[in-house]
């Protein structure tokens, strides 16, 4: 029985770096929404964030 | 692994699209705008605003001033491509695909909306929602291509930052946001009206009905002066509201001169001028205008502020 080749598509150099580019920016934008999150979780709450009953 | 159509055909092939393509999407000019009226809003309104909370409030209201500008893109990619002044915007490009535009649109006013809502309050969330869809539905999908009034009642869209900048601060909407409101409200038309004189062919050849090629020349340039003249009026009504001082009230009363002597120079235009000179001026000093009302009123809250300790 003979093995068939899954059909695959190569990426062209220009393709490739807009490929890492774009993965690059999307990491930087969560980086950015998370920092976001956190610091205006602080701003709004203070101290009272983690003034809570456990 | 993202893949481009190209709008015209059904072939599929791999995305060379970069981060600055997506960008583009915002419309960052248009961003930058939203982003400075909105700051004068929120500078503008009586009470206090965290500082943290007000800058994540801006990046908010200007990721969902983007935002709707992609869903423009999105379902504007047809006209876009046979018009000069948006035929290289990445959609009509084949830099990124029209459902890729629709997906980062939608996601950018979730997260935008919901950010804003939660970090001030829904009072500004809601109407940077009520925004988006503003822009996105009734004007994009619906006005834009059914009626030469589609930018007056679509500059609506264009004229809530303001008064979402006051409303995070303040919790509500007043007769002062109001007033910020109509200044660019009123600003919309003959701004637009300006543009649309001097690339009729283009707006022409997209079939979409603007004043100028449903109303001819002559209506719209009458328009323009009507709408200038109520602009110039209420841009000055800050003053005597209190909600800018007497530097304002100077400034504003001689760009408004100024506003209207470009308006009447566009009024005596022949019909059929070639190189429309006083529109392509109006439209220019137009873009002078809002800028320098704004940032007066940003100059003289700011001083107001240092002097109030």
């Amino acid at each position: 029985m003979s093995e068939e080749k899954p059909e695959t598509v190569t990426m062209t150099d220009a393709q490739k770096k807009a490929q890492r580019r774009r993965s690059i920016a999307l990491g930087l934008v969560l980086a950015a929404f998370v920092i976001i999150v956190y610091v205006g979780s602080w701003a709004k709450m203070g101290a009272s964030l983690f003034n809570r009953s456990l | 692994m993202a893949l481009v159509e190209n709008i015209e055909s059904t072939e599929t092939r791999i995305s060379e699209a970069m981060p600055g393509d997506y960008f583009a999407l915002l419309k960052p000019r248009v961003m930058s705008l939203v982003v400075f009226t909105a700051f004068v809003g929120m500078l503008l309104a009586p009470g206090s605003i965290n500082p943290f909370i007000a800058i994540i409030a801006i990046l908010a209201i200007a990721v969902g001033g983007g935002a709707s500008g992609a869903l423009n893109m999105w379902y504007d990619a047809d006209i876009d491509a046979v018009m000069t002044r948006t035929a290289k915007r990445p959609i009509p490009a084949g830099r990124i695909a029209r459902g890729e535009a629709l997906t980062f649109g939608l996601i950018l006013s979730v997260f935008a909306v919901i950010t804003l809502g939660t970090l001030t309050n829904w009072v500004a969330g809601g109407l940077l929602a009520f925004t988006i869809f503003f822009y996105a539905v009734i004007y994009t999908m619906w006005l834009k291509r059914s009626t030469p009034q589609n930018i007056v009642i679509g500059g609506a869209a264009g004229a809530f930052p303001p008064m979402i900048g006051w409303a995070a601060v303040t919790g509500g909407v007043s007769l002062e946001s109001v007033i910020l409101f109509l200044i660019i409200f009123l600003w919309t038309p003959p701004h637009f009206w300006a543009l649309a004189l001097f690339k009729l062919r283009d707006y022409d050849m997209a079939k979409v009905p603007m004043l100028p090629n449903v109303a001819g020349e002559r209506h719209t340039k009458l328009q323009i002066v009507a709408y200038s003249l109520a602009l110039t009026t209420v841009a000055v009504s800050p003053w005597p509201l209190g909600l800018a001082g007497p530097v304002y009230g100077a400034v504003s009363i001689l760009l408004g001169l100024n506003f209207l002597r470009h308006a009447f120079a566009v009024w005596r235009m022949p019909d059929g001028d070639a190189t429309m000179v006083p529109a392509k001026k109006l439209f220019g000093f137009s873009l002078v205008y809002l800028a320098a009302l704004f940032a007066v009123l940003l100059g003289e809250a700011l001083v107001m502020k240092v002097l109030a300790g």
